[in-house]
Order: C-alpha cells, then structure tokens, then sequence
C-alpha cells in the first residue's frame, strides 16, 4: 500500500471518532465556555456582550465557593466510602469466588443500574424516613432508643450517592484485580508470605490503578450531582450541582450557570492531572 | 478467554444502562408529558401547566379530546420561568400556556405570545369585570393577551389533626414549636416575600429592609424539613407526616382535602399572596384555531365547575361559576369575602435585576443550611 493510500485510509478510519468526539464533546464545551462570558443568551433580540461579570459574580459571592467545596467534599466522601464498601467485593469477586459464580455475583453489582434514578431515590426516602423501613426495624430490634430519621439529612444524600456510584468502583477493582496473575501470588506463598503479606504487598499496590480509575469515575458526577441532594436532602440538599441546575431551569441564566459548570470543569482538571500524576508515579514505582 | 467474554458483556450492559440512568428526569417533574391513547393521524394540542393543574384531568381528554379528536399533550412545569423558557427555545411548538398574570407583560414584550381576539370566545363576557379589565392582560395599545381563568391565594396551609385549634398568624412558620415539620416552595419569590410579610411590610415587592429578610429567612429555614417543588410533592410529605404546614397554593389545598388529606387552608391576617394565572397562545402556535376553542372551554363554567367537583379548583373568574358554588364552599365564603381579599399582596412583574437580586439571596440562605 502507498504511503498516500495509507494516510488516507487512517484519516477514513479515525474521521468517524474524530468527528463524533468534535461534534458532541468540543463544540458544546465550546458553546459553553463561550456563554459563560456573555451577558445573556443570544436567542431573539437580545442584545449580547463579552464580559467577565458571570466569573465576578462567582468570586464576589462567597456561598458559592462554599458550595463548591461542600460539593468537592460530598464528591471525596462518596468516592472514600465506594472504596471502603467495594473494595472487599472486588477482592472475593477476583481472587476468592469460582469463577461460575462470579457472573451471578456481577449480576448483583449491576442491578440498581437497572432502575430509574428518580425511583430508586423514592425508594430510599421510603428506607430512611422517620417511621420508614430502617426506623421500625432498628425499633423492633431494640437497637434504636428513639425514632431514627435519616432522611432530609446530608447522610441521606451520602447513602443515595454511595448506592448509585458503589458499581463504578466495584466493576473497576474487579479488572484491575482480575488482571493480578495468580501465579504471582503462589511464588510469594512459596517464599513464606501469610495471606495478609500477600494482599499488602502484591495485591493491593497492583490494584491502586483501578483503585484511582474507580474514583475519578465516581468523584466526577458526583460533585456536579443534583438530583440525589434535591430528591434527599431536604435543605441540606442546596449543592453547586443544584444552583447550576436553578440557573437553566428556574432562572434562564444560562451564561451563570455556564460560568459554574466551566469552573467545575476546571477543578475537575486539577483533579484529573492530580491522579494521572499519581497513576504515573504508581507506574515507576512498579518499573513499568 | 471465556471469562474474558463475559466480562467485556457485563460491562457493556453496565455502560449501557449508566448511561440510560443519566437521562433520568429531575426532580418533582415526574413524566414530563402525557397523552392520550388516540389515533396517530388525530390533531395534537400542546400544553404547558402544571402538573394535576386542572388542563390534564380525564374528563378533560373526554370532553374536549374526544369530541374533537384532538390528543392533548401537555408539558410540566415547576416555575412560572420554565414556560418563557420552553417559548424561548421552542418557538412555534405550543397551542396554549398558563402564565401568571405578572408574567404576561413579560411574555409580551418578548413577542413570545399573540394577541387575542376575545370575539372569537364566547366565555369572554362571562368573566367578571374586574378580571376581563385587569390592566396586567393589555399591552400599552390595549390588546389583549391573557384570559384569566383562575386565581388564588399561596398562603398556609396546615394538617388540621396536629392543628385543631387552627393556624392564626403567618408566624406558625416560624414558631420553633413547628421546627422540623414546615415545607417551603423552592421560589425566591414565594420565599421573599412570605419574609416581608411576616416583617409587617405591606409593600414586600418593594421591601424596606432586604438583609432583615435575609435574616428572617435563615430563621426560617432553621424550622424548615425540606423544600418542595410541586404540588404531588408536597402532598407526599404532608399524607407521610413529613410536613404538618407550609405556605402552599389554595387550589391545591383544596385538591388534597377532597383526597381525604387532614388539610386546611388560611390567609393569615398578616397576609398571603394572590395570583392570578391567565390562558395564552403563545406567537406562531401551530394550532391556532384550536388553541381559541381550548382557551374558550377552559374558561367556561362547565369546565370549572366540574374540575371543582371531581378534583377541587382555585377561584372561578366568572359570576356563573361563582354562583352555583354552595354557599360555604371556600372559594365563595372565604375567597370571596373583601376582607380576604384586601389581605393578598398580588403577584408584580418584577424587574431582570430585582429576580437576579431576589435569588442570590434565596440561594445564599440555602448555602447557609
């Protein structure tokens, strides 16, 4: 094949993806960042400008950087809980279950997937109100002293967000523990190592890729998430992702909440070059 | 290999279905439209109201959907904003909307809605004058864009089994007594000026002291358990005992005690807002014609006098409809009576700045809780 040939073959190749990811990612992201300058929304007669008002507002306020980092911290906390809860489910599901078990077992993990968002909240404030599900069993139990009542609580947003992301983390852990070759694990048996010895010293460092792509997957929506604080929280539920939310839906701001949505995007990237750091330096520290 | 297989379809239909949950509606909006089951080739008129809001109950699809085999689809709404929004960015898709009176003016000097020939509806002259003249429907040449249909108080409503005694005095809200079991409507403008009421300003469109209603809302906020958004919402908080009070919209309040809801409604003497909501037909409906006849039944005191019936309504705007309410019917004793009436501060047409102004401070006592 010729040289020009193959060039265009490639470009034939690669211009579908190329062209989806310009058509639906770059040019509304562009959009975006170019409304969160503007003073209104060019539709109609209205008369447009460039200005830096939308950032002054965000930087004058400080609720809103408040609400930020209560965001930030609701995204660092779900992900620190997703970890802790899923971690020893990917664990038995890799290394500890045979292998014509496990797809029952992912069957499980995927479920709540299968539900509706908005049912699957309805569901949970059904749980967690007071005289709910959770409130009468502890009762009958005897382990509640008085009526419990999470619900319209931050930790009612926490327990529907851990839900909702608990699958990302899992599936995540899953492969990278999946791809630990067993062998490696006999050879350290065969030199003495106990089970814990093995786990700290094999397993766990080969996993903190997985570990890191888990979080990234979760901690992301999460910190724009508005559905769950609003549906959960009752007024603890008033989160950077709902006021972005208020300014397209209730407002018609949409070059403030453009101007939000972009700073998000902008402290995602920190975040994001922050783990690809950590990912390369696991990397090295490995020899890879 | 074959574990490998299994895996890649596993995680296929996990992406698949995590993307599907992201198209998940928010929240309160519950299914976004509603239909018929009629034939496809039948007329679709399209509406925006709110959800349970009179426009969308069965004998409506029977009376006005069926005669005139149209299908009628109506999209929800959760703040009078949302309707100039759904103009503003689908124009030429709706028949009819239902803004607030102190929404019109706006809709007006956008060009999102056309005048309307009040010859062409026969109901026209049943409304009562006071109504059929309302400055707030005219623009400066003294067309007319709006037809008053209902109108109401947002005022307390509260659950008569905690409250034998009734509620005297707007400060229920407020009282730490109630801390934990009042629900708020989600609007800075509800929330604004239920503040100045309760300050004594008489005048909260043009409040003395914005940081004293800062402050008075904090307060609030503090007894409050949760915000709501629409009226199937408030009604689920208030049956499970989430909310025993909360400022709430009369017509709803009436809707939920024909459900067997322990509720009751009261405009303290301090005050409550009034609302006017107005049928328009927004500029280039599809459906023009239809939109008239539709405008023309929904005013009609057939229309309203069945939808108090069957489901329970706001205050009528025509005499007739008044009339033939039962003498102690709400809607006649307590709406009707002047001094009531003298109570309600009506909804005003605010300014871009004075809204924008109005939320950041809602949002900022939201922050702070």
């Amino acid at each position: 094949m010729s040289p020009w040939r193959r060039s265009l073959a490639l470009v034939a190749l690669l211009a579908p993806a190329y062209g989806w990811l310009v058509f639906a990612v770059i040019a509304p992201l562009t959009i975006m960042l170019i409304f969160s300058f503007l003073n209104d929304v060019p539709i109609g007669e209205r008369v447009v400008f460039f200005t830096f008002e939308n950032y002054r507002d965000f930087f004058q306020h400080a609720f809103y950087w408040r609400l930020t980092a209560k965001s930030l911290l609701t995204g660092f906390y779900t992900t620190l809980l997703c970890l802790v809860l899923g971690y020893p489910m990917a664990l038995v599901m890799a290394k500890v279950i045979p292998s014509h078990w496990r797809a029952a077992l992912f069957m499980l993990v995927i479920v709540p997937f299968w539900s509706n968002t908005i049912v699957r909240l309805y569901s949970w404030a059904i749980v967690l109100r007071k005289g709910g599900v959770l409130d009468l069993l502890l009762q009958a139990l005897g382990l509640s002293p008085g009526s419990l009542e999470i619900l319209y609580t931050y930790r009612a947003i926490l327990i529907g967000l851990v839900h909702g992301y608990l699958p990302y983390m899992v599936l995540t852990l899953y492969i990278a523990l999946d791809r630990v070759d067993d062998s490696l694990l006999e050879a350290a048996a065969s030199l003495g190592a106990n089970a814990w010895q093995r786990f700290w010293r094999i397993l766990f460092p080969l996993s903190i890729p997985g570990m890191i792509s888990g979080s990234i997957l979760i901690f992301i929506p999460v910190i724009g998430s508005f559905v769950e604080p609003r549906l959960l929280g009752g007024r603890a539920g008033t989160m950077i992702g709902t006021i972005i939310e208020d300014q397209f839906v209730q407002l018609f701001k949409w070059n403030f909440g453009a101007t939000l949505s972009f700073l998000l995007l902008l402290i995602v990237l920190i975040f994001m070059l922050a783990f690809g750091l950590l990912l390369r330096r696991t990397r090295l520290l490995r020899g890879e | 290999m074959k574990a490998q297989a299994l895996l890649f379809v596993l995680l296929s239909i996990f992406l698949i279905t995590a993307c599907a949950r992201e198209a998940g509606a928010p929240p309160g909006t519950a299914p976004a439209t509603e239909t018929t089951a009629l034939p496809a080739e039948t007329v679709t008129l399209r509406v925006i109201n709110w959800n349970g809001y009179g426009s969308d109950e069965s004998f409506v699809l029977e009376e006005f959907g069926k005669k005139l085999n149209v299908k009628i689809e109506h999209d929800y709404i959760n703040s009078e904003e949302e309707i100039l929004t759904k103009l503003r960015t689908s124009p030429a898709t709706y028949d009819a909307i239902l803004p607030n009176v102190a929404y019109l003016q706006i809709a007006m000097q956008e060009g999102l809605i056309e005048p309307i020939d009040t010859s062409r509806l026969q109901n026209w002259e049943k409304l009562l004058p006071r109504f059929r003249d309302l400055p707030g429907l005219r623009d400066a040449s003294g067309a007319v864009y709006g037809v008053p249909w209902v109108w109401g108080a947002t005022a307390i409503a509260y659950n008569t089994e905690k409250f034998p005694g009734g509620i005297q005095s707007i400060q229920a809200l407020w009282d730490p007594a109630n801390k934990g079991q009042v629900g708020i409507f989600d609007s800075f403008e509800d929330a604004v000026v239920f503040a100045g009421l309760a300050l004594g300003d008489r005048t909260p469109y043009q409040p003395d002291d914005l940081q004293a209603v800062k402050q008075k809302l904090m307060e609030l906020l503090d007894n409050v358990k949760t915000l709501w958004a629409s009226e199937d919402e408030f009604n689920k908080l208030f049956a499970n005992g989430d909310i025993t009070l909360g400022n709430y919209w009369s017509g709803a309040a009436a809707r939920a005690a024909k459900m067997g809801l322990p509720m009751a409604f009261v405009v303290p003497p301090e005050g409550a807002l009034g609302w006017i909501d107005t049928w328009a037909i927004p500029k280039n409906a599809p459906h023009k014609d239809l939109a008239y006849q539709w405008l023309d039944y929904m005013i009609s005191p057939e229309f309203y006098l069945t939808w108090d019936s069957v489901a329970g309504a706001p205050a009528p705007t025509t005499q007739a409809s008044l009339d033939a309410l039962p003498e102690d019917h709400f809607n006649r004793a307590v709406m009707g009576d002047p001094e009531v009436l003298a109570r309600l501060v009506f909804m005003e047409t605010m300014t871009p700045e004075t809204r924008e102004e109005w939320n950041r401070l809602w949002e900022e006592v939201k922050a702070g809780h």
